[in-house]
């Protein structure tokens, strides 16, 4: 946890740096899109329930993609599916994150041979953060996807922001020194 | 009475000729009957409207690739009648076509059961099988813009859908 999760002695003043707050606000305040695709979505709604009650992490589902900072992909991408995925994610405002959750979504799981329609990972069509592993993966695994999803955040930093790296990491001639 | 897989039989038989019958299989736990595709739809319309059977509801509806080899194809049309709880199996066989250009044809029961349509869509998207007089035959699980018929024992998935490798 950040030093801003700690109790300050006497309130009054305390001294950190803007990213540090911004980071934290950020991470402590994640809304993902509702949206499940296939079992993996049974796990995830269940992880909202007041029994693992992922409200006390600040993360609550939106309704709209617009309002919406990080994406589940809970389940099998079919190709009809990807292209609506595509969509949604490009209709995300920025900074955006995905997690794709179990098996299917994070490389085709079961169907990677003879799924013809299958998509072979979400991954080759958004881009992911994070793979949380499992089919479907226990409420508890995506309580730790998220928690990755946090240590994250709480890393960027506004001078060099993580598309910027991306950027960079992609056309290497690029590279300002 | 309740009618027996044979009853069933020697009344069509009766009604359309003994040589519309190509096939019966009765060594399964469910006896089948193959009839030729030309009387299929009267056969059908009969089953349903004859007040010995009623045969008022199409359980299901499904296809069978029999190979690039044998070159053919099937269709199996699961009956059953409510009033006097009988089941019936009903079988035609067809020409296999490449599955490109040539689809086999076979004439559609949407108009003797309503159930047949969304049953017909997904024979013609896993098999390309053409239902002639079907209302409205468009794929119906996968997407529009889809290349081939997965469920051809000869079918081969695409390279690339959207831009997005198919393969593993």
């Amino acid at each position: 946890m950040s030093l801003l999760d700690h109790k300050f002695g006497q309130g009054g003043i305390v001294v950190s740096q803007l990213e540090d707050v911004l980071n934290w606000a950020r991470l402590s305040s994640l809304f993902p899109m509702s949206f499940g695709l296939a079992c993996c979505a049974i796990e995830m709604m269940q992880t909202f329930t007041s029994g693992y009650d992922l409200d006390r992490f600040g993360i609550i589902p939106r309704p709209s993609p617009r309002q919406s900072d990080v994406m589940i992909v809970a389940g099998t991408v079919t190709f009809k599916m990807a292209d609506r995925i595509r969509r949604l994610y490009e209709q995300m405002p920025e900074p955006r994150y995905v997690i794709s959750m179990g098996s299917c979504s994070n490389c085709g799981g079961p169907y990677w041979e003879h799924g013809y329609h299958v998509v072979k990972g979400v991954d080759r069509i958004v881009p992911v953060d994070i793979y949380v592993p499992g089919c479907p993966p226990r409420p508890e695994a995506l309580i730790g996807g998220f928690l990755k999803l946090q240590e994250k955040i709480r890393k960027e930093t506004l001078v060099e922001p993580k598309a910027v790296e991306r950027f960079l990491a992609n056309h290497k001639s690029a590279q300002v020194v | 009475m309740t009618y027996t897989f044979q009853d069933i039989k020697e009344a069509i038989q009766t009604q359309f000729g003994a040589d519309v019958v190509v096939a019966e299989n009765t060594a399964l736990q469910q006896p089948q009957l193959t009839v030729k595709k030309e009387s299929l739809k009267d056969i059908c319309f009969f089953l349903r409207d004859d007040a010995r059977f009623y045969f008022d509801q199409l359980s299901c509806l499904t296809a069978l690739d029999n190979g690039v080899e044998k070159n053919t194809l099937e269709i199996i049309y699961h009956l059953y009648s409510i009033p006097f709880h009988l089941f019936f199996i009903l079988k035609v066989e067809s020409e296999r076509g490449d599955g490109k250009e040539a689809l086999p044809e076979i004439p559609s029961m949407v108009d003797v059961w309503h159930t047949a349509d969304w049953h017909e869509r997904e024979a013609f998207d896993m098999y390309g099988i053409k239902f002639s007089g079907h209302p409205d035959l468009r794929r119906i699980l996968l997407p529009a813009d889809w290349e081939g018929y997965p469920l051809r024992k000869d079918y081969v998935e695409q390279e690339f859908y959207h831009g997005i490798k198919v393969a593993y």
